[in-house]
């Protein structure tokens, strides 16, 4: 047995022992031993992954009893890839929920789901034909539905996510299986090496926009997102980091599948069609988040914005492809795979910060938030870090990505500098403003998660009492960071290895230069982080020099009013929240989100031009939810009740029925 | 010479210059606009004396703040001293394994921005939080221009590196004046004013709260804490002209290293910089603050400029 069936089979069998250990440990045990367990699995499932990505071979060949192929697991360096991922997520979450989980999050069924979720994540990219992908599909929403639903008896909003995540994720599985259906029905095989057909074939193209449908509505994209905003906050926090972190990888593994493996060089609308959706899924996400005082909602579309731009940068990629214009499709897709695996590290950090904050205050409503940063200092640095790598911000991993995305389509246009087409030039335009006003809103978004959250003083008696969570939280949210700086620090080695996935030619796409410098040879382009961090400190020499002296002659003094212009203390109630931050933006993308204000004016009782107090209310509510998908519930539940007449109990009726049932079937059989 | 040396001898030259400059520039625009509306003026020395004074001084801070309201600062002002590092002021000389990226450049500058609105959020104040709201919102609007115009510039040179994009403008002047070019370069001012806080989207010189964008954020820092803060804005507004005189004026600008060229290149800069303050000032004194909700407009319409030149440079050329 190769080494990589010997990691999977490791996985399978740790996973068992996982499910019995959750089975029967005693309550008190039970987080302890399933978080080891988990972790476990995970670096598992890094070794076996890393171990694919560096392009080691081999394979599980899993008998069934089924009249089919045996199942067959063995990933390619792709596979490997986002198996690294996942299971990065995997170790960083396992940590963290062994003294997260309490109470409903810690119960035996929650334990017994997780191993399966975690499991199931890694068979994804594993499999290597249809049957096994699909099985390890559900495995996974298995899991993380059971997962999700925890606290579905003490919380009613839990409850009602969950039937909005399975009914998506179903939804999302029946597109994938009918993809597939189409699929093997054209080419006559289930493995993946059988299901390549024609792209330009009329099969090919309703293959392509089911899987685009399913894939598109794991990776959280417009208008399949609907689920995103209910479902990870609901979540327990170790929950929406894995399911952010790492499933929603799973969906953007789909695509690249599809579009890389299954059915490369499709036409040119396929492209642009990725492209359209992710760019609006980009555009939308990252303005909900903007506009979102609830730190997990915000965290929540916040995904869908970065994974539309994973999807932009794969649409780009097909398009460039199209017309030759290799060097920029390459940077384009390794871009779009590095956004994936920064996305990871960041947004699980995140999430994971959120609940240490929700562990320790009980909140996660920014505007009771505050002052943390002084109370909880770990988690205010991992918090922070990652955050700086949402925002694109340098020497995370975040901003070499997006960086890599903007040089290959600022390239893309023009193919030895003649204009490569019509649709191109206008396309890498409109990506750039789009990535551009993406990058903007998220530096806003994150300025105000983390400002409000960690900076001035607490909003609300719970912030003013947190306390710093447990070492081994504490632990699992520094790894996190370091993550996020290690891929922003060093991203030409990671980018030369990413680029060995997609690329026949990966050192013509993609060199790590200097110390861990990245270099686009075929656009002329480098990124130096660690240079720039050089250069940075030895700017930096001067001021802070001056500073030490400085402050050793004037030291500063705390004062409890420094500048209250009227005389008296502000109170922390007067200071802005996240609510008012986002205000202005609100008012500016007014007919984008429709927000529902609400004002009411008390006045006082003896003269209507004195008030005595004004109430205002103001919903940002989901566009896509509110004009779409409530039409369409409110259709079939009309139609629910129509058909209720039909079938209402009575025996003879029913009896009826089946008479009038086999009348119409001799009747035809007789013809 | 080699290359590595001279790039660094450069950005050595370009960083002392332009800590000295900024605030004479400062001090420039604001006796240009004293002297315009019949006041006397402080002079231009008067934004050095300042500085002196806030470094001397014992900083008060708020209880409660945190170590941001010491390091947001700091950041400010070595994001904007790596622009004047990073940009080709002097010369055109980039380093080699860390090029006049644009990209990277507006990440850099963005440390900034980003520092300067948590320092706002840090007071705990009203009018902290306000101005970081404002400034960001602004920030973020401005972006698509930004980066529209940096790719609209780089469309004739086919590479991102400024330097590169200088000195092909230096060796085929006829790319300045085409209409791609005129079109970027509009777009681009219209950004930089956003980015720095000058007329029409912010004034520098009111504290009144209804306008304020930067001042508000400044508002609660004092001592060495507030000097950071105004040398980094002015530094990065210095900066940032610079770069547009050298896409619009690249004459003087050294490209092959050399220490009579060098002298040169610094004083064609610190004419360029200042004769392009003198117009920014002239030009303020005609404008007025527009609303706060009129910015987008504003920026929506020089957006379109930059789209303009990016599509054309592709489709009429």
């Amino acid at each position: 047995m190769t080494g990589i069936g010997a990691g999977l089979l490791l996985q399978l069998f740790l996973g068992a022992l996982a499910v019995a250990s959750a089975l029967l440990a005693a309550p008190s045990l039970r987080s302890r031993a399933g978080g080891i367990l988990c972790t476990l699995i995970a670096v598992t499932g890094f070794v076996t992954g890393l171990s694919a990505l560096l392009g080691a071979t081999g394979g599980l060949l899993i008998p069934i009893a089924l009249p089919m192929d045996p199942l067959r697991l063995a990933p390619d360096r792709l596979g490997g890839l986002f198996m690294l991922i996942v299971s990065g997520v995997g170790i960083l979450v396992s940590l963290y929920s062994m003294s997260s989980t309490r109470g409903p999050d810690a119960s035996r069924t929650a334990w017994v789901a997780m191993p399966v979720f975690l499991v199931g994540m890694q068979l994804v990219p594993a499999a290597t034909d249809s049957v096994s992908f699909l099985l390890a599909w559900e495995i996974m929403t298995l899991g993380s539905t059971v997962l999700l639903l925890a606290d579905h008896a003490s919380r009613a909003t839990v409850a009602s996510a969950g039937i909005w995540y399975s009914a998506m994720s179903q939804l999302s599985f029946f597109f994938i299986l009918a993809g597939f259906a189409v699929l093997a029905a054209a080419s006559g095989g289930t493995s993946f090496t059988n299901l390549q057909i024609e792209p330009g074939s009329w099969a090919a193209n309703v293959a392509f926009v089911l899987f685009l449908l399913g894939f598109g509505g794991k990776a959280e994209l417009v208008p399949l997102h609907v689920w995103v905003p209910r479902v990870l906050p609901e979540a327990p926090s170790h929950v929406s980091a894995a399911m952010s972190g790492a499933m929603v990888k799973i969906g953007v593994y789909g695509a690249l599948l599809v579009c890389v493996r299954l059915l490369p060089d499709g036409p040119a609308w396929w492209g642009i069609a990725i492209m359209l959706v992710g760019g609006a899924s980009a555009l939308y996400g990252i303005l909900q988040a903007s506009v979102s005082s609830d730190l997990k909602v915000l965290l929540a579309y916040s995904t869908t914005e970065n994974m539309g731009l994973v999807f932009l940068g794969l649409g780009a990629s097909m398009l460039l492809r199209g017309y030759d214009a290799t060097a920029a499709a390459d940077a384009a897709l390794v871009a779009a795979l590095l956004l994936a695996v920064s996305h990871a590290a960041f947004k699980s950090t995140l999430f994971l910060g959120a609940g240490a904050i929700i562990h320790a205050t009980g909140e996660r409503n920014l505007d009771r938030l505050g002052g943390l940063g002084a109370r909880m200092p770990v988690t205010a640095a991992a918090f922070g870090i990652a955050s700086l790598g949402a925002a694109a911000i340098p020497i995370t991993s975040g901003f070499v990505a997006e960086w890599m995305l903007l040089q290959s389509l600022i390239h893309g246009g023009r193919l030895d500098g003649a204009v490569v087409s019509v649709a191109a030039s206008v396309a890498m335009p409109l990506a750039v403003a789009v990535i551009a006003l993406t990058a903007g809103l998220a530096l806003l978004t994150f300025v105000k998660a983390y400002g409000i959250a960690f900076l001035a003083r607490p909003r609300s008696r719970a912030a003013a009492d947190a306390r710093e969570v447990p070492p081994v939280m504490q632990l699992s949210l520094a790894l996190g960071a370091l993550f996020v700086l290690a891929l922003g620090l060093l991203p030409g080695p990671v980018a030369a290895l990413v680029a060995h996935t997609i690329s026949p030619n990966p050192t013509a796409a993609v060199q790590s230069v200097g110390l861990g410098g990245v270099s686009l040879p075929g656009i002329g382009a480098v990124l130096d982080p660690i240079m720039l961090v050089v250069l940075s400190a030895l700017v930096a020499i001067p001021v802070v020099v001056s500073i030490i002296v400085s402050g050793r002659r004037h030291p500063h003094r705390t004062v409890d009013l420094p500048w209250g212009g009227g005389g008296s203390r502000a109170r922390p109630r007067m200071q802005y929240t996240a609510t008012s931050y986002a205000e202005p933006l609100v008012r500016v993308f007014d007919d984008v989100l429709k927000p529902s204000r609400d004002v009411q004016v008390t006045h006082v009782a003896e003269s209507r031009y004195l008030v005595e107090r004004v109430e205002v209310e103001q919903r940002v509510s989901d566009v896509f939810e509110t004009r779409l998908y409530r039409p369409v519930l409110n259709l079939f539940q009309r139609y629910g009740i129509v058909v209720r007449h039909v079938a209402n109990g009575s025996i003879h009726r029913y009896l009826s029925y089946s008479f009038a049932a086999l009348l119409i079937v001799l009747i035809v059989v007789s013809l | 010479m080699n290359a590595a040396l001279s790039a660094i001898i450069i950005a050595f030259v370009q960083v002392v210059l332009f800590v000295f400059l900024a605030p004479l520039l400062m001090g420039v625009i604001r006796q240009v606009r004293a002297t315009i509306e019949g006041r006397a003026g402080a002079g231009i020395w008067q934004p050095w004396r300042d500085v002196r004074k806030l470094l001397a001084k014992n900083p008060v801070r708020a209880e409660g703040s945190s170590w941001m309201l010491r390091a947001g600062p700091v950041a400010l002002m070595v994001s904007s001293l790596l622009l004047c590092v990073l940009l080709p002021l002097v010369g055109t000389i980039p380093f080699p394994s860390i090029p006049s990226d644009l990209f990277v450049i507006v990440s850099v500058m963005l440390i900034g921005v980003v520092a300067l609105a948590l320092v706002g959020l840090d007071g705990g104040t009203a009018f902290g939080g306000m101005g970081s709201s404002r400034h960001m919102t602004v920030a973020a609007l401005v972006e698509p221009t930004l980066l529209l115009a940096v790719y609209a510039l780089s469309i004739p040179a086919q590479t991102s590196t400024i330097s590169a994009i200088v000195e092909t403008r230096l060796f085929s002047p006829a790319v300045i004046i085409s209409p791609v070019s005129v079109l970027a370069l509009v777009a681009l001012s219209i950004a930089i004013m956003a980015e720095t806080a000058r007329l029409p989207i912010d004034n520098p010189g009111t504290h009144l709260e209804l306008t304020m964008l930067h001042e508000a954020m400044t508002l609660e820092a004092s001592g060495r804490d507030l000097a950071w803060l105004e040398v980094g804005s002015w530094l990065k507004l210095a900066a940032l002209l610079g770069l547009v005189s050298n896409l619009v004026v690249p004459w003087g600008v050294v490209t092959e290293f050399s220490a009579l060229g060098l002298a040169l290149g610094v004083v064609s800069i610190t004419v360029k910089v200042l004769v392009l303050g003198v117009l920014l000032s002239v030009g303020e004194i005609f404008l007025a603050k527009v609303r706060l909700f009129q910015v987008p407009e504003l920026l929506a319409g020089s957006f379109a400029l930059a789209f303009l030149a990016v599509t054309a440079s592709y489709l009429v050329v």
